[in-house]
């Protein structure tokens, strides 16, 4: 029952804080001044009218010399409008400023947007954990023999590594000077054809490179403290073999705290990574993100703001959450 | 249990002395302090030396470069633009590394008119004169020299006075900046070819895209130069007293003395044939005199003609005061709010937590975008320091409110407010230098975490740096992934090398220091 209760208030709470950070975001762009600019061949009234029906503006006149004069409607009420549409209608707004997507509907955008990140994610997920983890296990059973040492210097390196200079050097290695992949992804929608998935490939590795690093290193610690605990000696003392020892006792133990990991960042792959997604020219939420801040499309903004930040808290409550259901020695929240 | 002295005669028993009484011996070693002992532990591990080693370097890179190289970020010059890196210590000794050269693979065509550029100036376009062809003739391949290659340009059109001030200046220096020109009527057709100042010879074909030389029955390349007869005068053909390439005298054709022109005159000044690295010079030294000797740039140029060098070093000097100053802040920040937080304990730490976990909540990239629209392009140094500052801190907090919480109730605290210290005093006299080895740690670890990030917001353009007299790593890696493309993989090369070593060398460095932090270390790698 605590469980439950732990759960539910971990969830509460989550909620609390993302309206909050929302509500935040959306006061913030709306202090901002509103882009009003008719592009070339855009007649401004329709411009104002589309604003007004938003329900961001109100009042329109023309006043003196053609310029248009319009009423900030309350940034409260404003708001309230804004979570109306989203509940009752799914609505988020049409795209504004951002040309290439100009009136069409952004949440339709954002979800043409979102396959090529997921999947990119997931495949990098989908090579890097088992390897992470294998190479890790190999270390920890290999504590201070040269394989161990070797794996040491793997991690330190791709840890040490950043990302961008990872994903540059695997560019230039094998997509520039090898020429083994398109230098970047390709743009087809179809994105279970060989062509795409090949095209994925680089990013995808400059991506799991650094989550393999990690998974290994995390393993590796785990793993190797759990080998030394009393347990361990008990079980091989009541007779088990070494590997079953190792498989029944150690790596199970050794998984409590590396599993909520695995699926916050099965989580987590939602979002993407803006470096990686810019440099091979992955058509994702990424780019999306980075161009509605370019073109400043404030309602695309809020949808992304919105999604980050769900997502990074959603990662961030599994983790505890997935704690209490894996471990039964760990009771959440009680006393 | 029998006695087994009771045989012992009483005569034999004695009282003892006072001093006879052993005390305990002061010890024969000296103490350790815990710092004394960190340092001993840090001294030790070879990786963590090397790595601080390294560490210094690249900060001493960061404060001095700057102050010896003239060159500034927001330097750019497009006709050197990407100039690979030249060191004249090895462009000097013919080593064919860092002597401003790449290897070019060209057709005849591409061969003939490097040459015929090195011909007219004495440039060692194709370096030593050496070169490779292909079996059937078709290729040609080299060591180009990316800075003389650029030649002369297009054609210039400079002031009247100018045109004095470098015949002037050549006649003090004895360097020629000015060629002869080719008569507009001569020059080839196309509008790409005829502003080309390159081409000074005779072509085949003069309304051809692609320039073919026009060679003689000997196969050398003829000038196409605009000549005049001595003592004929010409209204296009401006006045000039220098050094002539054709000589003092002019050259003697059919028994008459030509000259060459050195200048066209057209609306608004001179066009002339200035040859682009002697110009520069000219330039640099007696125009802007910036302090700029010469076209050498040490690590190249990026696809705008920047000095790579220059910006790498200012860049490197922003990450690095950048990254000291939001760790500052965040740490003064931090272990008070921690120590607070974990001191108090109960709701006073409940209502702080929340606090940070919300401001914890936001993703960074998302405060930046917001503080951009607010604070505008100008200040985004500001924006930077402001975004890092504002979620920052809750990491050193957190990390400090562990430390607290792990020493609050222990017995020595106990003793210390039993004696009557005040809640401050056990708070930073007390608990504090506990937790310290820990707390410098991770100092140690944000500094590298804070350059990284600032590289990334740069590097995705979020955070543009150049309005300022300044720019970012992540800037010049941007500019290099666009050079890729251009084979020109050394602009990438030298920000990657950078910021690989820096990370490297501070996670060497980091762990170092926390094994070195961790007294309950000691001893065991004796």
């Amino acid at each position: 029952m605590y469980m439950f209760k732990y759960v539910s208030k971990r969830l509460g709470l989550m909620l609390f804080t993302f309206f909050l950070i929302f509500t935040m975001c959306f006061v913030l762009i709306k202090l901002l001044p509103i882009p009003t600019n008719a592009l070339p061949g855009q007649d401004p009234k329709i411009v104002m009218k589309t604003l007004e029906g938003r329900g961001w503006i109100t009042n329109i006149r023309e006043g003196a010399n053609g310029v248009w004069e319009y009423d900030r409607v309350p940034i409260l009420q404003q708001y309230g409008t804004y979570i109306k549409r989203i509940v009752t209608k799914g609505d988020f707004g049409i795209v504004t400023t951002y040309g290439e997507y100009m009136n069409m509907n952004i949440w339709e955008v954002f979800v043409s947007h979102l396959p090529p990140t997921i999947l990119i994610n997931i495949y990098s997920t989908l090579i890097g954990v088992p390897i992470g983890l294998a190479l890790g296990i190999l270390a920890a059973l290999k504590k201070n023999k040269w394989q161990d040492q070797l794996i040491n210097i793997f991690i330190i390196l791709l840890i040490s590594v950043p990302s961008i200079v990872l994903a540059l050097m695997i560019q230039y290695v094998f997509c520039f000077t090898l020429g083994w992949f398109p230098l970047t992804m390709s743009t087809s929608d179809d994105y279970f054809t060989w062509e795409v998935f090949h095209s994925m490939l680089p990013a995808v590795f400059a991506l799991c490179l650094g989550s393999i690093a990690g998974y290994a290193r995390y393993t590796r610690a785990e793993l190797s403290e759990v080998l030394t605990g009393e347990f361990m000696l008990l079980a091989r003392t009541k007779g088990l073999t070494k590997k079953q020892a190792i498989y029944r006792h150690a790596m199970r133990n050794s998984m409590v705290v590396i599993f909520p990991s695995i699926l916050s960042e099965f989580i987590s792959v939602l979002s993407g990574s803006l470096i990686i997604e810019k440099m091979f020219g992955i058509n994702g939420v990424g780019g999306l993100y980075l161009n509605s801040i370019t073109f400043q499309d404030y309602d695309f903004f809020m949808l992304l703001s919105g999604f980050y930040t769900l997502v990074s808290l959603t990662a961030g409550i599994v983790i505890d959450i997935s704690y209490g259901f894996i471990d039964p020695r760990i009771r959440m929240g009680a006393k | 249990m029998d006695n087994k002295f009771n045989n012992i005669p009483i005569e034999k028993f004695q009282f003892a002395k006072r001093n006879d009484l052993y005390h305990d011996s002061k010890f024969e070693t000296k103490p350790v302090s815990y710092f004394q002992g960190a340092f001993q532990r840090f001294s030790k591990n070879k990786g963590a030396v090397v790595g601080g080693i390294v560490i210094a370097i690249l900060v001493l890179f960061a404060i001095l470069a700057p102050f010896f190289t003239p060159f500034q970020p927001a330097y750019y010059d497009m006709m050197y633009a990407h100039v690979t890196p030249k060191l004249d210590l090895f462009a000097d000794s013919g080593i064919d590394f860092w002597d401003g050269c790449k290897q070019k693979d060209t057709n005849y065509v591409g061969f003939l008119k490097d040459t015929a550029l090195a011909a007219e100036t004495g440039r060692e376009i194709i370096k030593n004169g050496e070169y490779t062809v292909s079996e059937d003739g078709s290729s040609y391949s080299y060591r180009y020299d990316t800075y003389y290659g650029v030649g002369f340009g297009k054609y210039k059109i400079i002031s009247a006075q100018e045109f004095e001030d470098i015949q002037r200046y050549q006649n003090e220096t004895g360097r020629q900046v000015l060629y002869p020109v080719v008569k507009y009527a001569d020059r080839p057709t196309l509008e790409k070819n005829k502003y080309d100042a390159n081409i000074y010879y005779k072509v085949e074909n003069p309304k051809a895209s692609i320039i073919r030389p026009k060679l003689n029955s000997k196969g050398e390349i003829v000038p196409n130069y605009w000549k005049y007869e001595a003592g004929e005068t010409n209204n296009l053909i401006p006045e000039y007293n220098s050094s002539r390439i054709e000589g003092e005298n002019g050259i003697q054709e059919n028994g008459k003395q030509y000259f060459y022109a050195y200048g066209r005159r057209v609306d608004g000044g001179i066009e002339v044939r200035a040859e682009y690295y002697e110009y520069y010079i000219y330039q640099h030294n007696e125009v802007k005199k910036d302090g700029i000797e010469k076209p050498l740039f040490l690590f190249g140029t990026t696809q705008t003609g920047k000095d790579i060098f220059a910006c790498l070093a200012y860049g490197a000097r922003f990450s690095f005061i950048f990254a000291t100053v939001v760790a500052v802040a965040n740490f003064l920040v931090g272990v008070i709010w921690g120590s607070i937080s974990g001191y108090f304990g109960g709701k006073i730490d409940l209502f702080m937590e929340r606090i940070a976990e919300i401001l914890g909540a936001i993703p960074t990239i998302i405060v930046i975008t917001l503080l951009k629209y607010h604070m505008g392009a100008s200040s985004q140094a500001l924006v930077l320091f402001i975004a890092f500052f504002l979620t920052g801190w809750i990491g050193m907090a957190g990390r400090t409110r562990m430390q607290f919480y792990r020493f609050k109730n222990q017995e020595y605290v106990l003793a210390a407010r039993t004696l009557g210290a005040r809640d401050t005093r056990i708070m930073f006299k007390h608990i504090f230098p506990n937790g310290l080895g820990t707390i410098v740690t991770s100092f140690a670890l944000v500094i590298p975490s804070m350059i990284y990030s600032e590289t990334s917001f740069t590097y995705l353009g979020i955070i543009n740096l150049e309005a300022g007299n300044t720019t970012s790593v992540g800037t010049l890696i941007a500019a290099g992934q666009k050079s890729i493309m251009a084979n020109a993989g050394y602009v990438a090369l030298f920000p990657c090398a950078f910021l690989v070593l820096l990370m490297l060398s501070f996670n060497l460095f980091g762990n170092g220091l926390r094994d070195a932090f961790n007294p309950s270390l000691r001893g065991t790698e004796d």
